[in-house]
C-alpha cells in the first residue's frame, strides 16, 4: 500500500520522522499505516487491513519519542512532527519475546500453506525473529474441534492465538456473526452459538475466517486434502466462474491438479471476499464426468466417442445440409453466459458470417 | 449496473426488489451489510422473508408479479409529497407531464389489495425512497422474469428519474447479473438485436459494417430470440448449436423444450459435461473448463476481466472459440483465422465502440469498466454522470399494471415462485460435482408456510405433489414462514425436482423472457 486510504484522501497533509526520514501522511492515518506505506515491515499477527485495528498481539509496537513505553502502531494515530522508530534493539527484543511465548503456547508452528491465505504469517515471523528457542514452556491453550464434520473448515484451536481475526472478519466483513469468543486467557475458545456445528449456525461457509487465520488454526480442509500431493503450490490469478459479481481469485494448483482457491485481496469486485461457491466449489473441473472426447450419435441411436476430425466434419455437414434444404434462416445459435467472451464472440460470428442472419441468442432469457 | 460495486457501501437508502442477494450474489451483499452498519436504511420488496428482508427496516412481502402496482403507488407518494428532484426532471428528462398525471390515479390504497401488503407500508416505502440521499435500486431476476419484466424495469427507471438518483455516487439502478459472463455474452453480440458492442442489427449502417467485416451480406433486421427459435424447432428451425447451456433443465416448460430439441435434424452441443441437453444432441464437443483456458469475462458492473489457464485441459477438451472456428472453417468460412483467445478478443475490441480503448494486454489488471471509447480513456465506473448517452433525455414511461399470464384459481390456488440457493448453482452441473456441497444442501425442498401446510395436509419432511397446467412433480416439504401464506418456493437446481416442468406460463412480449417467477400450482400430500 503506497497510496493514502481513499476515505482520508481529502484530509490535511502532515509530516513526521520515520526511522530518521521525514515522511508525509494524512491526518487520520495510524502509525502502522504510515510505516506500511513506506514499506517498513512492521510485524503483526492480529492485523487485517480490511478490519478495525484491534491492538491485541502487541507485535506492531514502535518507539515514539517522548513516550516511555512502546506503543501499538496499529491503534495509535500518527501526529504532526512525531518521531517514530519502527525497529530498535529493545523493540526487536520485545517482539522476539512475544513470539517465543506464542511458540510455547502453540502445538504446531509449521502449517501447510494450503491452510489459507494468511496461514504462514506466524511461521514467517517466528523465523524472522528466530523465536524457536524453547525458552518458555508451560500450559497450552485451545482444543481441536474434531466433532465438527463439515467438509470445508478445519477447526484446530490447538493452534489458536486469540487474535480474533476470524470472529472479526465474520462480523465486520461478512455481517454474519456466526462465531464468537468464550472465556479468556488460556481458556479462550472460538465457538458458535451454543457451541453447535458451523452448519447449524449463521455460518455461510464463505471461508473468510480460514483465509484470515495467521496460524492455520482454521484451515481449508478441501485444499489440505492435497497437502501431501507432490509439487510446489502454483497460484494463477483468475475470476470466479459463478455469479456476475466477478470476484478475483487465485487458483492453487500442484502440477496438473487444481487443489484449491484463495481470494485475491486486491480484486476490485471482492476486495478479498468470496462465498461458499467461489471458495469451495472448484473441483468440478477435474471431476471424472468431464467430457474427454467428442461424442457422435451413430446408427444405433447412441452417442459414441469419436475423433475430432470426424465430429467437426459431421457438425459442419449438418449445418450445410440444413442451409441447403431449408435455407439460411433454419439454423440457430445459442451462446453461453458461462463461457468467456471468445466463445460468445465466435458463436455470433459463426451464425452471422456463415448464414447472414441474426439468429443468435444467449441464455439470459431463462 | 449503472454504478460500481463499491458504491454499494454508500447509499443512504437501499431499495432491494426481487433480489435474494445474500444467496445469489453473496459478496455484493456484504457491501450492503456494511452500508447498513454505517447507518443506511433498507426497503426490501420480496414475497419471501429472505435474509435481506430480515435485515431491512421495511419489508414488503408483495404478491408475486405485483411489482408494477407497488412502483406506481411509490411514484404516486413521491409526487404527492413533493419529493421530486425538480431540476433533474427539468434538465435531464422528457415526458414527465404525462407520467405525473398518470400516477395521480394510483395511490397506495389502490395498490394495497393487488400487492397484498398494507397501504401504510407502501406509503412508507415511497417516502423512504423519495427522501433517501442518495437512494439506490438493486434488482435481480425477481424483476425481469415476468411477462411484465420490461414494465418492471421501466417502473424502476421512473422512480429513479423522478428523484434524480442517476449518475450519482451511491445511487443508480443496479441489476445484479446472475451468471459470470452473461453481461459479456451481450457485449459480444450474442443476441438477436445487436451486433458486438450493442450496435443495433436493424440499423443499416451497422449491418453494412459487419457484412463487410464478416464477408457475408447480413440481414439488416433483428433475428428471433431463443424462445421463438425453440417454438419453431422442426418448423422453420432445423439445426441448432448450443454452447454451455443446459437448456432442457434451466428453461421453462421442460417437456416443450425437450420436444423442440428432439424435432431438430441437427443439434450440436458444446459443454464440459454430458448434460441432459447434450444427451439429445447429434454431436457433443468437449470444451475446456474454467481454470483450463485463457479468456475474458465482464462482471455485473461492466468490469472487463481476464480468466487465466492454471492447469492443462482434461482429455482432449478444446476451447469453445476453437471448436466453433473449426466448424466454421469446415463450412468454407474463411473469417476464422484465430490462433489464440487474444486474437479473438482483440477483434471484438476493434469492432465494438464500448471496447475500442481496450485490448488483451490492457485489461491485465481488471482496471476497466466499459464504455472505454478510446485508448487512454480511464473507463466508466458510473454511467449517466452529467448526461445520458449521446446527450439524450431520460424518458418517463407510462405503465399500467397487468396480472401475470396465469393467476390462481380453484384448480391451481397457490402461487409458485422459483429461485436459487446459496450453495447450488443453476442445474448443479458444477456445484453438484464439487465435494462437500451436498453436506450443506443435500436436497431440494418446497418451502410452504405453516398455515398453508396445515390447510393442505402437508407435513414437514413429507412428500407433496405439485402440479401446474403443464405437468406435475413430487417434492419434499419444508414448513417455514420464509414463504408467505399462499405462496410456495423452490429452486430449479435439482434434477430430481425438475420444477421447470411446471413453469412457462408466459413471456414478456418485448424480451421474451419467461415468467419463471410466477406459476399457479396445486399442492397436495402424496
Amino acid at each position: 500500500m503506497t497510496e493514502f486510504r481513499e476515505d482520508l484522501k481529502d484530509q490535511k497533509l502532515l509530516t513526521m520522522t520515520l526511522d530518521g526520514g521525514i515522511v508525509k501522511f494524512v491526518d487520520g492515518e495510524t502509525i502502522y499505516e504510515v510505516a506500511n506505506r513506506h514499506r517498513k515491515e512492521v510485524p503483526t499477527l492480529c492485523y487485517d487491513e480490511r478490519l478495525e485495528a484491534f491492538g491485541a498481539c502487541r507485535l506492531c509496537v514502535v518507539e515514539v519519542e517522548g513516550i516511555r513505553n512502546p506503543v501499538a502502531s496499529c491503534t495509535t494515530k500518527a501526529a504532526d512532527n512525531m518521531v517514530v522508530k519502527t525497529s530498535t534493539e529493545a523493540i526487536d527484543k520485545h517482539r522476539k519475546t512475544l513470539l517465543e511465548l506464542v511458540v510455547s503456547e502453540n502445538r504446531n508452528v509449521d502449517v501447510d500453506e494450503l491452510s489459507g491465505y494468511a496461514s504462514q504469517e506466524m511461521t514467517n515471523l517466528v523465523d524472522r525473529y528466530e523465536a524457536r528457542t524453547g525458552r518458555f514452556c508451560g500450559e497450552q491453550s485451545g482444543t481441536t474441534n474434531t466433532d465438527d464434520k463439515n467438509p470445508f473448515i478445519l477447526r484446530d484451536y490447538d493452534n489458536c492465538i486469540s487474535c480474533y481475526r476470524c470472529v472479526r472478519v465474520c462480523a465486520e466483513q461478512e455481517g454474519d456473526y456466526a462465531i464468537n469468543v468464550m472465556n479468556r486467557g488460556f481458556h479462550t475458545q472460538i465457538i458458535t452459538e451454543f457451541n453447535h456445528d458451523l452448519r447449524d449456525s449463521q455460518c455461510t461457509f464463505c471461508g473468510q475466517c480460514v483465509q484470515t487465520c495467521p496460524t492455520g488454526a482454521l484451515g481449508d480442509k478441501k485444499a489440505l486434502r492435497d497437502a501431501d500431493t507432490e509439487g510446489e503450490v502454483k497460484k494463477t490469478r483468475s475470476i470466479c466462474p459463478y455469479c456476475g459479481v466477478g470476484c478475483s481469485v487465485d487458483l492453487l494448483s500442484k502440477g496438473d491438479k487444481i487443489v484449491g482457491v484463495q481470494p485475491a485481496m486486491d480484486g476490485p469486485a471482492n476486495e478479498g471476499a468470496l462465498c461458499v461457491k467461489g471458495q469451495f466449489a472448484f473441483d468440478f473441473i477435474q471431476n471424472n464426468d468431464r467430457l474427454k472426447k467428442p461424442l457422435i450419435r451413430r446408427d444405433d441411436g447412441e452417442l459414441h466417442e469419436c475423433e475430432w476430425d470426424e465430429a467437426l466434419e459431421f457438425a459442419a455437414a449438418g449445418f450445410k445440409k440444413a442451409r441447403d434444404e431449408y435455407g439460411r434462416h433454419s439454423i440457430y445459435g445459442v451462446a453461453s453466459g458461462r463461457a468467456p467472451h471468445e466463445a460468445a464472440y465466435t458463436m455470433q460470428k459463426f451464425i452471422r458470417s456463415s448464414f447472414g442472419t441474426n439468429y443468435i441468442d444467449n441464455c439470459s432469457r431463462a | 449496473m449503472s454504478n460500481p460495486l463499491r458504491d454499494m457501501e454508500k447509499p443512504d437508502l437501499i431499495f432491494a426488489i426481487g433480489t435474494n442477494m445474500t444467496e445469489c450474489h453473496p459478496v455484493a451483499a456484504t457491501r450492503l451489510k456494511k452500508a447498513i452498519t454505517d447507518g443506511a436504511k433498507m426497503v426490501v420488496a420480496d414475497p419471501r422473508r429472505t435474509r435481506l428482508a430480515e435485515m431491512a427496516d421495511l419489508h414488503l412481502p408483495i404478491r408475486v408479479g405485483s411489482d408494477v402496482a407497488l412502483l406506481l403507488a411509490m411514484a404516486h407518494v413521491i409526487h404527492r409529497e413533493g419529493l421530486i428532484d425538480e431540476s433533474f426532471v427539468a434538465d435531464r428528462t422528457a415526458d414527465s407531464d404525462q407520467f405525473l398525471k398518470h400516477i395521480r390515479e394510483f395511490p397506495p390504497e389502490w395498490a394495497a389489495p393487488i400487492c397484498e401488503v398494507p397501504a401504510e407500508d407502501i406509503e412508507q416505502a415511497g417516502l423512504m425512497y423519495g427522501r433517501g440521499n442518495p437512494s439506490a435500486i438493486y434488482y435481480t431476476l425477481g424483476i425481469t422474469e415476468h411477462i411484465c419484466g420490461v414494465d418492471n424495469v421501466q417502473s424502476l427507471c421512473n422512480i429513479a428519474l423522478m428523484t434524480g438518483n442517476l449518475g450519482i455516487e451511491g445511487g443508480g439502478i443496479n441489476p445484479m447479473r446472475g451468471q459470470n459472463n452473461i453481461q459479456g455474452a451481450g457485449d459480444c453480440g450474442a443476441v438477436p438485436a445487436n451486433f458486438p458492442g450493442f450496435q443495433p442489427c436493424d440499423n443499416p449502417e451497422f449491418a453494412e459494417k459487419f457484412s463487410k467485416e464478416y464477408g457475408t451480406e447480413i440481414d439488416a433486421e433483428r433475428g428471433i430470440t431463443k424462445v421463438t427459435a425453440l417454438n419453431r424447432c422442426g418448423n422453420g428451425i432445423h439445426a441448432m448449436i448450443i454452447d454451455g447451456e443446459n437448456t432442457v433443465v434451466s428453461d421453462p416448460d421442460r417437456n416443450h423444450c425437450e420436444h423442440a430439441l428432439k424435432s431438430l435434424d441437427h443439434l450440436v452441443v458444446i459443454d464440459i459435461f454430458l448434460t441432459e441437453t447434450g444427451e439429445l444432441a447429434d454431436v457433443v464437443f468437449p470444451a475446456t473448463a474454467w481454470g483450463e483456458t485463457d479468456g475474458v469475462q465482464t462482471n455485473t458492473e461492466r468490469r472487463v476481466q481476464r480468466l487465466r489457464r492454471a492447469v492443462p485441459p482434461v482429455g482432449e477438451a478444446k476451447p469453445d472459440w476453437w471448436i466453433v472456428s473449426e466448424i466454421a472453417k469446415r463450412m468454407g468460412n474463411t473469417h476464422f483465422e484465430f490462433e489464440s483467445a487474444k486474437d479473438v478478443f482483440n477483434e471484438l475490441c476493434r469492432l465494438s465502440p464500448i471496447y475500442a480503448g481496450l485490448d488483451w494486454d490492457r485489461i491485465d489488471n481488471s482496471e476497466y469498466q466499459w464504455p472505454v471509447p478510446e485508448e487512454d480513456h480511464p473507463g466508466t465506473p458510473r454511467l449517466h454522470e452529467g448526461e445520458f448517452k449521446n446527450g439524450m433525455k431520460g424518458l418517463f414511461k407510462v405503465i399500467g399494471y397487468r396480472d401475470p399470464a396465469e393467476v390462481i384459481d380453484d384448480e391451481f390456488p397457490i402461487w409458485l415462485t422459483t429461485g436459487r440457493r446459496l450453495q447450488a448453482y443453476h442445474t448443479r452441473t458444477q456445484t453438484g460435482r464439487s465435494a462437500g456441497i451436498e453436506y450443506l444442501l443435500p436436497e431440494e425442498t418446497l418451502e410452504v408456510h405453516p398455515t398453508d401446510a396445515e390447510k393442505l395436509g402437508l407435513t414437514h419432511g413429507g412428500m407433496a405433489k405439485m402440479s401446474s397446467a403443464r405437468g406435475s412433480i413430487e417434492i419434499p416439504v419444508k414448513v417455514t414462514d420464509m414463504s408467505p401464506e399462499g405462496t410456495v418456493f423452490t429452486s430449479f437446481s435439482f434434477a430430481n425436482v425438475p420444477v421447470n416442468i411446471l413453469t412457462g406460463s408466459g413471456y414478456d412480449p418485448v424480451t421474451e423472457t419467461a415468467e419463471l417467477k410466477v406459476c399457479p400450482v396445486r399442492v397436495e400430500p402424496v
